[in-house]
């Protein structure tokens, strides 16, 4: 493991100090914390999937009561069915909300690219001493409440709202547009709470980069679009997979933008797994609904958290 | 190569933060709207905060939503900050890939996982919901960003002087406490403010998480807005905006004096 060899002589000579067992202590108290309420409540997520719906506290079967004995234990276990995924897969809603769930996903990362890498490229070229301005103005919505951007929205794209107030205004249209309860609506949402997780790792790319490369390329003859197309924009890469990363994959499971933004016609996995859950109150097929989910996600995931470990070592 | 902005650039980031911005300032605008009409404009005024202070229900909201803030924020820094220190420090650990997982996986997992997870978790053993379950649920989701900021700040910083500490006999929590968290500090408490304004925002995991008799701001402005747009909401959502910009700045006036030009985030 790459890990391992990065660092070898120190956990060793550390370990030989006094405070061993603190070292113990630094490691096993998050260890635990995230096994106990993170690690095991999937577990139980992927138990509950195979379970029945009923109406009892709590709504599923089989509840085990570990003191009932290993017969017990034995019996409850063929209780588990596999109808929950049988009906999933049956049941052409969830397809098409997956289906959906990830094209909107797609499609708003390339929007919310196209918008960040143009304002990431002008921050990264602008003069240093307005950098960390720039920088925490492109925070400083992130700080602010997600619910409440995107509350802001509403007044602007609804029927009587301002923007087609000020359309109407200008005679650019006749009839108020319908925005707000569609899927233009949920796109620029998503576009617009997202983008401040494009932009910070696309800038921390392009400000790194070492721009003698670009001054070479122009005294050997190249155009600056040429240069930004075989230079600036290939190192940027890492940039563009983190930011890329750092929008679809939670997106995908969104459920404020779609639920306040979106309308009938917006399909999206994590409305459909919040309705499952609060209104149809069937906690086994939401649970089977989020394992779906997750597994759709294991790939994005398991790339990012690579990229994750790299930029971790470069740093070291 | 052009040296200095250019055109696109200047037109570029302009647009952008046009974008960025020009939705809150509306709102923050339409919150001193004498009419209760939301988008016509009847005159200044300051009525919906007075209104604001009127409403118990909002008041309890927010009065909850603090506290679960504070204190998720305060136990998510300490488990965090453990978390990247046996992180970067520790090298390789037994179980170091799995631990590193459950760090990483929490800043992208949908929250509608993470919430149906941690109820159904509190379900199984028992757990009464309500107050205690979104602290706990908050705690787990904020403390690995917290993690991510402060491992971001360890990697980078001299070792030598901590070194420098156990070489002379220090003992390594000593070593640590004296030299190293004055070094992080800015990164703790950067990471501190992250889960603070991570808790305050969540919506989506308390509301799977919570009771009867525990309902956080956020879940009482939802219910609102579903109903519809309330120029009360306007103006509750201005003052949480105010107090987060002013609390940004502050942070960042502080951090510039101790001269550490880095970007913390995730």
């Amino acid at each position: 493991m790459s890990v391992v060899a990065a660092n070898p002589p120190a956990p060793a000579a550390r370990s030989a100090r006094p405070g061993g067992w603190g070292r113990r202590l630094v490691i096993a108290i998050p260890y635990l914390w995230l096994l106990l309420l993170f690690l095991a409540p999937f577990l139980i997520v992927l138990k509950l999937s195979f379970s029945t719906a009923a109406i009892a506290i709590p709504p599923y079967t089989p509840v085990f009561d570990l003191g009932a004995g290993w017969d017990a234990f034995l019996a409850k276990i063929q209780e588990f069915t596999t109808e929950n995924y049988a009906w999933l897969a049956q049941n052409s809603l969830y397809w098409r909300s997956y289906l959906s769930s990830l094209q909107i996903a797609l499609i708003s990362t390339v929007l919310t690219l196209l918008i960040g890498y143009p304002m990431a490229y002008g921050m990264a070229r602008a003069p240093a001493g307005w950098r960390p301005i720039l920088v925490m103005m492109v925070i400083l919505p992130f700080w602010t409440s997600f619910l409440i951007r995107v509350y802001a929205w509403i007044g602007i794209l609804r029927r009587e709202g301002l923007l087609n107030q000020f359309l109407l205004w200008l005679g650019w249209i006749d009839a108020p547009l319908a925005i707000q309860n569609t899927n233009t609506a949920v796109y620029i949402g998503i576009v617009y709470s997202y983008l401040p997780f494009m932009v910070l790792p696309l800038y921390a790319a392009l400000e790194r980069m070492d721009k003698t490369l670009l001054e070479a390329a122009a005294d050997l003859g190249s155009t600056p679009l040429k240069a930004f197309w075989r230079i600036t924009f290939p190192l940027s890469i890492p940039g563009v997979v983190a930011g890329c990363m750092l929008v679809f994959i939670p997106v995908v499971g969104e459920f404020v933008i779609p639920d306040l933004l979106g309308g009938s016609e917006t399909l999206m996995i994590g409305k459909t797994l919040w309705s499952e859950f609060f209104t149809n109150r069937d906690w086994p097929l939401a649970s089977a609904v989020a394992i779906l989910l997750l597994l759709i996600l294991v790939v994005p995931i398991v790339l990012f958290q690579n990229q994750q470990r790299k930029a971790e070592e470069a740093g070291r | 190569m052009k040296h200095g902005p250019s055109w696109f650039n200047v037109t570029s980031v302009t647009l952008g933060f046009a974008f960025l911005y020009l939705p809150i300032v509306l709102l923050v605008i339409y919150s001193f709207n004498a009419s209760r009409l939301v988008t016509v404009w009847g005159g200044f005024s300051t009525q919906w905060y007075g209104a604001l202070f009127q409403n118990r229900e909002l008041l309890d909201a927010a009065w909850v939503t603090l506290r679960v803030a504070l204190l998720s924020a305060t136990a998510a820094t300490f488990l965090g900050t453990l978390g990247a220190v046996a992180l970067v420090r520790f090298g390789g650990f037994r179980g170091r890939t799995l631990f590193a997982g459950m760090i990483y996986a929490p800043l992208v997992m949908p929250e509608v996982i993470l919430g149906l997870s941690l109820l159904l978790l509190f379900v199984a053993v028992g757990f009464a919901r309500g107050f205690w379950t979104i602290v706990l649920a908050h705690v787990t989701f904020t403390m690995c960003f917290v993690a991510v900021v402060v491992q971001s700040r360890l990697v980078t910083f001299d070792r030598s002087l901590e070194e420098a500490a156990l070489d002379l006999g220090a003992h390594p929590l000593t070593a640590f406490i004296q030299v190293t968290l004055p070094l992080i500090a800015p990164a703790v408490l950067a990471g501190w403010m992250l889960a603070f304004t991570l808790s305050l925002d969540d919506l989506v995991i308390a509301s799977f998480v919570s009771g009867p008799g525990a309902t956080t701001l956020p879940m009482k402005i939802y219910s609102q807005v579903r109903l519809g747009v309330t120029p009360e909401i306007n103006a509750a959502s201005t003052i949480l905006i105010g107090l987060v910009t002013a609390g940004v700045i502050v942070a960042s006036i502080v951090q510039k004096r101790r001269a550490t030009r880095r970007l913390t985030f995730v």
